[in-house]
C-alpha cells in the first residue's frame, strides 16, 4: 500500500464514517426502494476493454450477489475455497477501484449450492452506517463502513434444520432499525427480524416449508410507518410490523419462488398468476387486486417499472406492459438466459445474460430497441448497481465500473 | 506485545487444551506491564469467545472486539492463540480482528513473522487459527508458501493440507507430462493417500487409473458397500417419515414384514460396486413412489472409537448407529452430494449396526425420481474408518 493511498484511504474512510444513505447510493438488491431504477444516471451504452471501462478488479471468489454502492464504497460479497466455506466482504473505492478493506469468515451453515449459484448469492444491504452481508449458508454479518465487525449471527447454527442444498439467495432488507431475512426451505423455514444495532432477535415467524428465493421489501404506508412485505410460494404476500413482526394483512396467492415483489407507491406487483398488481384503496388497510396478467409472467428476474410501463424478462424475451391495465404493449427477443434483474439508468434498460452479454435498450411506449451490446466475457448472474453516472457489474471473477468518466 | 507474552499465552492455551490443567507453574517470568497486557488480552479473548447462539453475548463481544482490534501487529500471535478456545461463531469475530489488524498500517520490522511461522507449524493449535496465521504470513513474506506448504501434507488443518496436496498433484502432473510414469504414479499415490477433499481425491484417482495403477476408492473414502435392503413401506403424502416401521425396532434379516398394500416384504442382500458407494434403490428394489426403504449394514470395528457417519441422500432420511438415531432430514429432492449429512457417533469394538431409512415422495418431475443413498464411516477429518475383515 503506498503512502499516498494510505492517506487517501484514511480520508475516504473518515468521509464515509459520517455518511448516511444518499439518493445516489445503491444500497441493496435492486437499489433505491428495490426499484432497479436510477432515473438520472448517464451510463455508456457501449463498452470494451479500453472504452468506458473506468476500472476492473479481480474478485477473491464467486457470487451471484449484486454489488452495492454506499458513499464512495462499492461493496461485494464472495465465497471461495473448497465447498465455498470461505466468505468474503470486500470494499473498493468507487473512484479508483482500489481495495479499501477485505474481511473473511468461515461459513457456519450449509454451503452446498447449485453449480450456477454460489454461497455469496444474497445481495448485501446497508442502512448507510452498517453493512449487512447475508450468505446462502445463513451467516448474517454486520460490519461498519470501515469493515469493523459489529455482530455476527449464524442462523444455520441457531436453527440447524434451516437451509437448502440447492442454495438460498433471498437478500436482506433493512428498514426502521431492523434487518429482515427470509430463510425459507423444506426444513426449518422462517422469516426473522434482527435489531440492526446489535443483531438481537426482534421476531421470528415460521413460514411455508418450501424453497423460496424471493427477497423481502418494505412499503411506506404514510406517517413514516413502513411495513415489511414477505412473499412466499404458498402463502402469497404477508405484511408485518418491522418491530413486532405482527402480521397486519395477508394476500392469499400462489407465487413463484424466485422473482421478488415490487412496490410502487400504493401498488405492489407480485409474481402470481403471471404477474399480479395489488393496490390500496383510499381508506383500505390491505391491498386489493387490480389485475392479473398471465402474459407478463417473470422468469428469474424481478419485474421493473419505469414511466408507467412494466418490464418482465422470461425465456430471453423482454415484455413491456401497461402498469394501469397489465396489457402487453410490446416484446423484444434478446436471446440467452437471464438471472439478473435488469436496471434502468437514464431511461435506458441494461440487461445482462448469464453468458455476460449486456444489451442496452432504448425504452419507448411503442417499442424497445437495442442500441448497444457489450460482452463481459464472463458469466453474470447478479444485477448491476448504478450510482452517479456509473454502473457496477459483478462477473464471475471481476468487478467492473462502466463509466465514461 | 513481546515474544515471551505470546509464548506464555500459547503455553497456557495449549496446556489447558491438551490436559485441562491449571497453568500456574514453570512459566516464563513477565514484567508488570506484560502481565497487564496478558490480563487485558486474555479478558478480551475470553469475552469474545463467550458469544453464543441467537445473539448471546453480542454486546459484550462487540465492545471487546473494538478494543482487541486496536492491538498492534505484534500482538497477532497472542490473539491467534485465542482461536484455540473459540467456538464456531467466535472464531469469526477473532478472524475479523486479526484481518483488521493485519490490514492496518504498521512498521515492517514489528511484524512477528518468526512467531507466526512457529504458530503455523505447531499442530497443537487450532487448525483454523494456524491457517489464518499462514495466510497473514504468506501476505507478508512471499517465500512462506513455497517454504512451508510441503510440510502440510498430513496436517490436521484440511485447508493447509489441501494446499500441500495441490502442490504435490501439480508436481505429479509435471512428471506425467514428462512421461516419468513411475515417479508420477508414486506422486499421485501420495497425493491420494493424503487428500481428503473430493475433487483432489478424484483427480489423483483418475490419473492413477490412466497410469494403469489400481485404486480402491470405496476403501479410500470408507463407503459401506454391503447392505441388506427392505421395502417398500408406505409413505403416501410423505406420511411415513415418522412412522416407526418394524426395522426401527427389530432387525431380523430372516423376518418378513407387511409393506405397501399389505404385501409381505423381506430383507435382501445388495452390494454396491460404485466408486462412491451409491446404492440406487430404483434399481435394487424397483421404482416406487410414496415409499420407504430401509438399509442395514453390520460394521465390525477393531476397537471402540468415535466416528462420523456421513450420508449423501436426495430423499428424506434417518440414520441410526446401534439403535441410536444420529440424524433425521425431512427434505426431498433438494440436491445430494457426498458427506451431505454428518452425524457423530461411537463405534463399539466388534459388531455394530448401521440403519438408514430412505423416504421417497410422489413428485412427478423428471428431476425428482432418484431414490438413493451413499454412506461412509470416517473420522472427523474424513479419513476412512474401515471395518475389520
Amino acid at each position: 500500500m503506498t503512502t499516498t493511498f494510505k492517506i487517501f484511504l484514511s480520508v475516504a474512510i473518515l468521509t464515509t464514517t459520517t455518511s448516511f444513505l444518499s439518493a445516489e447510493d445503491w444500497a441493496g438488491f435492486r437499489g433505491p426502494s428495490s426499484g432497479s431504477v436510477a432515473k438520472n444516471s448517464k451510463v455508456p451504452v457501449q463498452w470494451k476493454e479500453n472504452e468506458n471501462v473506468a476500472w476492473k478488479v479481480e474478485l477473491p471468489g464467486l457470487g451471484p450477489a449484486s454489488p452495492i454502492v454506499v458513499g464512495n464504497q462499492v461493496i461485494v460479497t464472495c465465497s471461495s475455497g473448497y465447498k465455498q466455506k470461505r466468505l468474503h466482504v470486500v470494499s473498493y473505492d468507487a473512484n479508483s477501484g482500489e481495495q479499501l478493506w477485505h474481511r473473511q469468515f468461515w461459513a457456519t451453515g450449509r454451503t452446498s449450492t447449485h453449480p450456477f449459484s454460489a454461497v455469496a448469492a444474497n445481495t448485501p444491504t446497508s442502512d448507510g452506517k452498517r453493512i449487512f452481508a447475508f450468505f446462502s449458508s445463513n451467516d448474517l454479518i454486520c460490519l461498519d463502513l470501515q469493515g469493523d465487525l459489529q455482530w455476527y449471527r449464524g442462523l444455520g447454527l441457531d436453527f440447524p434444520k434451516s437451509g437448502n442444498d440447492v442454495g438460498m439467495s433471498s437478500s436482506p432488507l433493512t428498514v426502521a432499525g431492523t434487518v429482515v431475512v427470509q430463510v425459507e426451505a423444506q426444513g426449518d423455514s422462517f422469516a426473522i427480524s434482527l435489531k440492526a444495532e446489535d443483531g438481537s432477535t426482534l421476531w421470528r415467524h415460521q413460514r411455508d416449508q418450501r424453497a423460496n428465493w424471493a427477497s423481502p421489501v418494505a412499503i411506506n404506508r404514510g406517517n413514516g410507518k413502513s411495513l415489511v412485505l414477505l412473499q412466499s410460494p404458498n402463502s402469497g404476500l404477508t405484511a408485518h410490523d418491522p418491530q413486532s413482526g405482527e402480521e397486519l394483512w395477508k394476500y392469499e396467492a400462489v407465487c413463484s419462488g424466485v422473482p421478488s415483489p415490487l412496490v410502487l407507491g400504493d401498488s405492489i406487483l407480485i409474481s402470481s398468476n403471471g404477474l399480479t398488481k395489488l393496490k390500496f384503496g383510499k381508506d383500505s388497510n390491505s391491498p386489493e387486486l387490480s389485475w392479473d396478467a398471465a402474459k407478463l409472467r417473470p422468469g428469474s428476474a424481478s419485474p421493473v417499472v419505469y414511466n408507467n410501463n412494466i418490464y418482465t424478462m422470461n425465456t430471453g424475451v423482454l415484455k413491456c406492459g401497461d402498469l394501469a391495465s397489465g396489457d402487453v404493449k410490446w416484446q423484444l427477443r434478446l436471446h440467452g438466459k437471464y438471472w439478473a434483474t435488469p436496471v434502468i439508468a437514464g431511461g435506458k434498460m441494461y440487461v445482462v445474460n448469464q453468458d455476460g452479454v449486456a444489451k442496452v435498450i432504448q425504452l419507448g411506449d411503442e417499442k424497445g430497441e437495442v442500441i448497444g451490446e457489450s460482452d463481459f466475457g464472463e458469466a453474470v448472474k447478479g444485477s448491476p448497481a448504478v450510482a452517479g453516472d456509473a454502473m457496477f457489474v459483478r462477473t464471475d471473477e471481476h468487478l467492473w465500473k462502466i463509466s465514461s468518466k | 506485545m513481546k515474544r515471551n507474552l505470546y509464548l506464555l499465552i500459547s503455553f497456557l492455551s495449549v496446556t489447558s487444551l491438551l490436559a485441562g490443567l491449571p497453568c500456574s507453574t514453570g512459566l516464563p517470568q513477565l514484567s508488570t506491564a506484560e502481565d497487564k497486557d496478558l490480563d487485558e488480552t486474555t479478558k478480551l479473548l475470553d469475552t469474545i469467545n463467550s458469544v453464543g447462539p441467537k445473539g448471546e453475548g453480542h454486546q459484550a463481544a462487540a465492545a471487546a472486539w473494538r478494543e482487541l482490534s486496536k492491538s498492534s501487529v505484534e500482538q497477532l500471535p497472542a490473539i491467534l492463540v485465542g482461536i484455540d478456545k473459540s467456538n464456531a461463531l467466535s472464531i469469526n469475530w477473532l478472524r475479523a480482528a486479526v484481518d483488521s489488524i493485519a490490514q492496518s498500517k504498521y512498521d515492517k520490522e514489528d511484524f512477528p513473522a518468526a512467531e507466526l511461522e512457529e504458530f503455523v507449524l505447531d499442530t497443537n493449535h487450532a487448525p483454523r487459527g494456524r491457517r489464518l496465521a499462514f495466510e497473514i504470513l504468506a501476505d507478508f513474506d512471499e517465500t512462506a508458501k513455497e517454504r512451508l506448504t510441503s510440510k502440510f501434507l498430513n496436517d490436521p488443518s484440511l485447508e493447509l493440507r489441501r494446499d500441500a496436496v495441490a502442490q504435490l498433484s501439480s508436481q505429479a502432473d509435471k512428471l506425467r507430462d514428462s512421461s516419468d510414469q513411475k515417479n508420477a504414479t508414486e506422486a499421485y499415490r501420495r497425493a491420494l493417500t493424503h487428500a481428503r477433499d473430493i475433487d483432489q481425491i478424484d483427480h489423483a484417482a483418475d490419473q492413477l487409473r490412466k497410469l494403469k495403477a489400481e485404486v480402491d476408492l470405496p476403501s479410500h473414502f470408507g463407503f459401506v458397500q454391503n447392505w441388506h435392503l427392505i421395502g417398500p413401506f408406505d409413505n403416501v403424502d410423505k406420511g411415513g417419515f415418522d412412522v416407526a416401521y418394524p426395522p426401527e425396532s427389530t432387525i431380523e434379516l430372516e423376518a418378513q414384514h407387511e409393506g405397501v398394500g399389505e404385501k409381505p416384504v423381506a430383507w435382501k442382500k445388495h452390494s454396491s460396486e460404485d466408486d462412491y458407494g451409491l446404492v440406487d434403490l430404483n434399481k435394487a428394489m424397483g421404482k416406487h413412489k410414496g415409499a420407504i426403504a430401509y438399509a442395514v449394514a453390520e460394521f465390525n470395528a477393531a476397537e471402540a472409537r468415535d466416528i462420523e457417519l456421513r450420508l449423501g441422500c436426495i430423499n428424506a432420511n434417518k440414520v441410526w448407529l446401534n439403535g441410536q438415531r444420529l440424524f433425521a432430514n425431512n427434505v426431498y429432492h433438494a440436491n445430494t452430494y457426498i458427506d451431505q449429512y454428518v452425524g457423530k457417533g461411537r463405534l463399539k469394538a466388534g459388531k455394530n449396526v448401521i440403519l438408514i431409512k430412505i423416504a421417497q415422495n410422489e413428485q412427478e418431475d423428471s428431476w425428482a425420481q432418484r431414490w438413493q443413498f451413499q454412506l461412509r464411516v470416517c473420522d472427523q477429518f474424513g479419513t476412512a474408518v474401515l471395518a475389520k475383515e
